[in-house]
């Protein structure tokens, strides 16, 4: 094929999903020069599974990723339909917001904000190939199906699920990307050439139905908060919530329908060989796995405010078209639904994750840095997440600075990372809350506190957000000692509040402190004799509410990670062949040389690497004498 | 990490009937061959693991001992490692002398507790039965070596498991609750909670309380033999230690100073101290032997509170009685040969347990016995139970119970579920400290620190 020199530029993003689109605006804004390519123009920030943002877990990482100066938590924001933070009765730690979204509305403001961004450039292209070149400068080529060849300093594959992308719909199947795009065909072989493993993953999604087929009249209806919580910490108020979702139930009449063509289901049938997320099942997994389970809930979600199209949450399926339209006629207030696009699985190809180091770098491949889909995970709040960490240290790197890390003790992005890198993905990776061991300091409400110094720091967090910030936690730093200052007297007023509350009376002074220290008290209950009681926002409320209350459980915490610290201070260096550390078993010598351990504490969590194998590491460091940082 | 081939001598040294020395590592055979001349003529080398071969022990030509070898081969061997154990006749001069022929062809003195480390290092036991092992070494008695046996192979981890399946699976349940709200999975209640919690802490409790009792059997019991002068106190310590320790006499003060002695009665090591009386005295050396006794009495697990039968209380003997009532002690009234005199029922009021004994004829001995078993706790003691062992299993235990405790007290007190979480996690990581499962470095160290030399 005929090619053409097509330009040089700092950064190279490859797909333009949810991972694509922080990496590249990361990239340009700390200055690189940055192109994004799209297999399908239209398709850019698109949301192919489910109309909303966020949730358990989710939710902290969308936060996580506005603190650090990413995009996602504001453009959900500004296409928001409605919003719910999940788990309120549950305790700080777990709360998670959820905002149901208007995708189409989410895709064209993610689109154009990448128009707008400086020093980026946005392009339709299937890439094709890529190569490494002798040119030291711009080590990286990239070619289109066009024949046009760019050059790069840096790439980020960001590929999602297009990449070597096969739907199935019960014995259906053929190649394609999500939403009836084209998958991308030939750049997978492109990196088995290079050299990278590549396997196969699968994902799935369930039908839209038409709004006006659907029988709403005996549905439970699913309400947002009052008033809704944006993501952004830059989003003062967000308005009122614009749609409600309602709820369903399949019954014993689904369940056997789908269990007399389970034979027709490309999954049970063995037509796919990729593996699929278990904390996502389809409704026929769900089925097989729980046989016990009578019903499984489904939620009915708007698919934004433009379109009639409604999401059946919790159906995805790939059981052949005419068996969905059964068993979907089985639910009640579905019975005479119209599918406008049916439930399908797709696979696609993607990399082990254990290849990667924490700064989403192929170890092996200097300049080549993956994100998303494509490093094993799933969703589109993971695949953000690490778009963003990509992109900063793709740029980074390009500016010869310092690479960002992230700790699992002060994120769950860096959870997610050092999960990924570290344990490696048998599915797709999805986040939880169960994932961190420091939940009640990795909450969504104080991202900012945890990260916005950081983002300062790379250069993503503008002055503006710096000030706004700032003069946040001047707030919540006075508002605490108000509140530990401040001694109410025992008087009936107060005791009447305390016995409504169903708490005991005091009898002498007592500080608001320790009263907010009871579980049973808020803030809002003190309204009536907190005189004094500054006019602030009620985040700073919250955090100082959270921070008293929990103040015991969250140092508990604080010295896990502590404990963790000690472990991490202890430095692996990067050229250690563990083959010749004997007393090492062989399985922990194969795993540490493939994972390269950055510290011990990383080491400690591999598979397959025993606490007696760590203590052979910490023996040998010691008996070495490198301990880091103290070289 | 295992360069090095290590030898020393494995058997207690002293007299005795065999003294065993053990090598291992890469080299053991090799250097094993160079000392031992097996009757067969065939090498070490030449043969399967699992093998005994008898012979001489000879360097330079000189013959050392008539002595058998024993051949483990690697990874099958205590180490994990070649090992070669050579049973020479006991006794000082010989053993030494075998180890320094293996040393001078080519092993390395092992250091403290370096064989069980590199047993450990190679994944042949984990850290709870790695302390086991230096149970067995300095166990005392039978009793302890069954009990130190039985953790060995595995009985404290199947406790420990169990406790921690139990709350791993409370903090699954709470953690998948959090993460699937809309999953339908069935919400977790509190008495649910608290019944996990309640039955987490009756098991550490248990553990811990049989810690005691376990200490009082390897470690022994700090004892304290406590009365005014010349009721009998030293007579009774040389009853029970069975020779004469202390200086008897009929001159009330004898005992000037604290006497120590370990004795084992029945299944319990007694670490005895006979004191000076507590009496008022002018006399500066005395006095020093009365302020240690008392600071003694402060500090110890047990009294032996002796009286004389033959006399009525004193000031002296009621403030004794009085200074034990939160101290598990048990009266003894001695001298039940002569007439008696003294009033039993003050002394009963606060102290559970009396035996009456006469230290010089013997008689009342085994009941003397009894009550020891039954106030340290010994009496029902299963030593194949899976005790926890050495300071470090009981605090890690000890958190343990704190943690489960802590998420007793959030949950009552009206927390959400994620306080709750923070302390069952926290409980969970205890447990797995104390079995190795979790690893520091703190806790290596911490546990080869104690090692003695030839295990």
């Amino acid at each position: 094929m005929q090619t053409y020199q097509a330009g040089k530029y700092d950064v190279a993003v490859i797909g333009a999903g949810h991972a694509g689109i922080e990496a590249a605006l990361a990239s340009a804004r700390l200055g690189c020069k940055t192109a994004i390519f799209t297999i399908n123009m239209d398709a850019v920030g698109n949301c192919p599974c489910n109309p909303s943002i966020g949730g358990t877990a989710k939710g902290h990482l969308v936060r996580e990723i506005d603190a650090l100066g990413g995009e996602m938590g504001k453009t959900a924001d500004e296409s928001f339909l409605q919003m719910r933070m999940l788990n309120r009765g549950k305790g700080p730690a777990v709360h998670s917001l959820r905002g149901q979204i208007d995708r189409l509305k989410y895709a064209s403001i993610m689109k154009h904000k990448l128009e707008l961004q400086n020093n980026l450039e946005l392009r339709q292209a299937e890439i094709t190939d890529i190569n490494r070149t002798d040119n030291a400068d711009y080590p990286w080529e990239l070619t289109t199906q066009m024949g046009a060849v760019f050059s790069f300093k840096k790439v980020i594959i960001a590929t999602g699920t297009y990449l070597g992308g096969r739907i199935f719909v019960g014995e259906v199947s053929y190649e394609g990307g999500p939403d009836g795009t084209f998958a991308a065909t030939r750049f997978g072989q492109s990196l088995r050439d290079l050299g990278l493993s590549i396997r196969r993953f699968k994902t799935g999604t369930p039908a839209r139905v038409l709004r006006s087929s659907i029988d709403f009249s005996e549905l439970d209806v699913q309400c947002g908060d009052e008033p809704p919580e944006p993501f952004s910490f830059e989003t003062d108020e967000l308005g009122d919530n614009k749609v409600v979702c309602h709820i369903s139930w399949t019954n014993e009449n689904t369940k056997k329908i789908i269990l007399d063509n389970i034979h027709r289901s490309p999954l049970y049938g063995g037509m796919i060989e990729g593996i699929g997320p278990r904390y996502c099942p389809s409704l026929e997994d769900k089925i097989m796995r729980f046989a016990d389970k009578e019903r499984h809930q489904l939620f009915i979600e708007p698919c934004g405010e433009n379109t009639e199209e409604m999401y059946l949450q919790g159906m995805s399926s790939s059981l052949p078209e005419e068996v969905q339209l059964k068993f979907y006629h089985t639910i009640k207030g579905l019975e005479n639904a119209v599918v406008m696009r049916p439930a399908y699985a797709i696979e696609y190809d993607c990399v082990d994750p254990l290849s990667l180091d924490a700064t989403l770098q192929f170890k092996d491949f200097c300049g080549l840095y993956g994100a998303g889909q494509f490093n094993g995970s799933s969703g589109y709040e993971e695949a953000a997440a690490q778009g963003l960490v990509a992109g900063i240290n793709a740029a980074l790197s390009v500016k010869g600075e310092e690479p960002l890390i992230l700790e699992r003790s002060g994120s769950y992005i860096g959870t997610l990372i050092d999960d990924l890198i570290t344990k490696g993905a048998n599915e797709p990776y999805r986040m939880m809350t169960s994932r961190s061991e420091y939940r009640l300091v990795l909450r969504q409400d104080n991202a900012d506190k945890r990260l916005t110094p950081i983002g300062r720091k790379i250069g993503l967090v503008t002055d503006e957000r710096w000030a706004r910030f700032l003069k946040k936690q001047e707030e919540i730093k006075n508002e605490l000692y108000r509140v530990q200052h401040t001694v109410l007297s025992p008087t009936d007023e107060l005791n009447d509040i305390l016995v409504s509350c169903e708490t005991s009376k005091v009898t002498t002074g007592v500080s608001l402190a320790d009263l907010l220290r009871r579980p049973q008290i808020s803030y809002k209950d003190l309204t009536p004799v907190d005189k004094d009681r500054p006019d602030l926002h009620r985040s700073v409320f919250e955090q100082v509410e959270i921070e008293v209350k929990y103040a015991g459980y969250i140092k508990k915490q604080l010295d896990r990670v502590e404990q963790m610290h000690r472990m991490q201070e202890r430095e692996l260096p990067s050229d250690i062949d563990y083959k010749d550390i004997t007393g090492l078993r062989l399985e922990a010598q194969e795993k540490l040389n493939k994972i390269k351990p950055r510290n011990i504490a990383q080491a400690s969590r591999i598979s397959g690497v025993s606490p007696a194998d760590v203590s052979v590491l910490i023996i040998w460091l010691t008996r070495n004498g490198r301990k880091g940082g103290e070289q | 990490m295992s360069e090095n081939t290590i030898a020393a001598i494995s058997t207690a040294q002293g007299q005795g009937g065999i003294g065993i020395i053990r090598i291992s590592g890469n080299d053991a055979i090799e250097v094993a061959d160079k000392i031992f001349v097996s009757v067969s003529g065939k090498p070490l080398s030449s043969m399967e693991g699992y093998r005994a071969s008898y012979g001489k022990a000879v360097e330079e030509g000189e013959m050392l001992d008539e002595v058998v070898a024993i051949l483990y081969r690697s990874p099958r061997s205590f180490t994990g490692e070649d090992v070669v154990e050579i049973c020479c006749h006991g006794g000082l001069y010989i053993t030494r002398r075998v180890l320094r022929a293996v040393l001078n062809n080519g092993a390395v003195l092992a250091e403290p507790g370096e064989f069980t480390k590199r047993a450990f290092l190679n994944g042949k036991m984990d850290l709870s039965e790695a302390q086991a092992v230096m149970d067995i070494i300095s166990a005392q008695s039978r009793q302890a070596a069954r009990a130190a046996v039985s953790t060995r192979t595995g009985a404290l981890r199947k406790r420990i498991e169990d406790i921690k399946s139990d709350l791993v699976s409370l903090a699954g349940h709470l953690c998948a609750w959090a993460d699937f709200p809309e999953e339908d999975i069935p919400e977790v209640t509190d008495s649910a909670i608290a019944e996990t919690l309640n039955r987490a802490k009756g098991k550490i409790e248990k553990l811990l309380n049989e810690y005691e009792a376990g200490q009082a059997i390897l470690h022994g019991v700090d004892t304290v033999i406590a009365g005014r002068p010349n009721v009998g106190k030293s007579t009774l310590m040389n009853l029970l230690s069975g020779f004469d320790k202390s200086i008897v006499t009929e001159i009330p003060g004898t005992t000037r100073d604290v006497v120590e002695e370990t004795v084992i009665v029945g299944d319990v090591t007694l670490r005895l101290c006979d004191t000076a009386g507590i009496r008022d005295t002018d006399n500066p050396v005395e006095k020093i032997g009365v302020d240690r006794t008392k600071e003694r009495l402060s500090s110890c697990s047990l009294v032996l509170a002796v009286f004389d039968s033959s006399q009525e209380l004193t000031d002296e003997d009621i403030k004794l009685i009085d200074s034990l009532e939160d101290i598990p002690s048990i009266a003894i009234i001695n001298k039940t040969d002569l007439e008696r005199k003294l009033d039993i029922n003050i002394i009963s009021k606060k102290i559970n347990h009396i035996v009456y004994i006469s230290a010089i004829s013997g008689d009342g001995k085994q009941e003397l016995v009894d009550a020891i078993a039954e106030v340290s706790g010994t009496k029902d003691f299963d030593p194949c139970a899976g005790i926890l062992s050495g300071e470090r299993q009981r605090s890690a235990a000890q958190s343990a119970l704190d943690c489960v405790t802590d998420a007793k007290n959030t949950l009552d007190a009206g927390y959400s579920f994620d306080a709750v979480t923070v302390c069952v996690e926290d409980a969970i990581d205890a447990l797995l400290q104390l079995t190795g499962e979790n690893v520091s470095d703190a806790v290596v160290d911490d546990v080869f620190h104690s090692f003695c030399v030839g295990k």
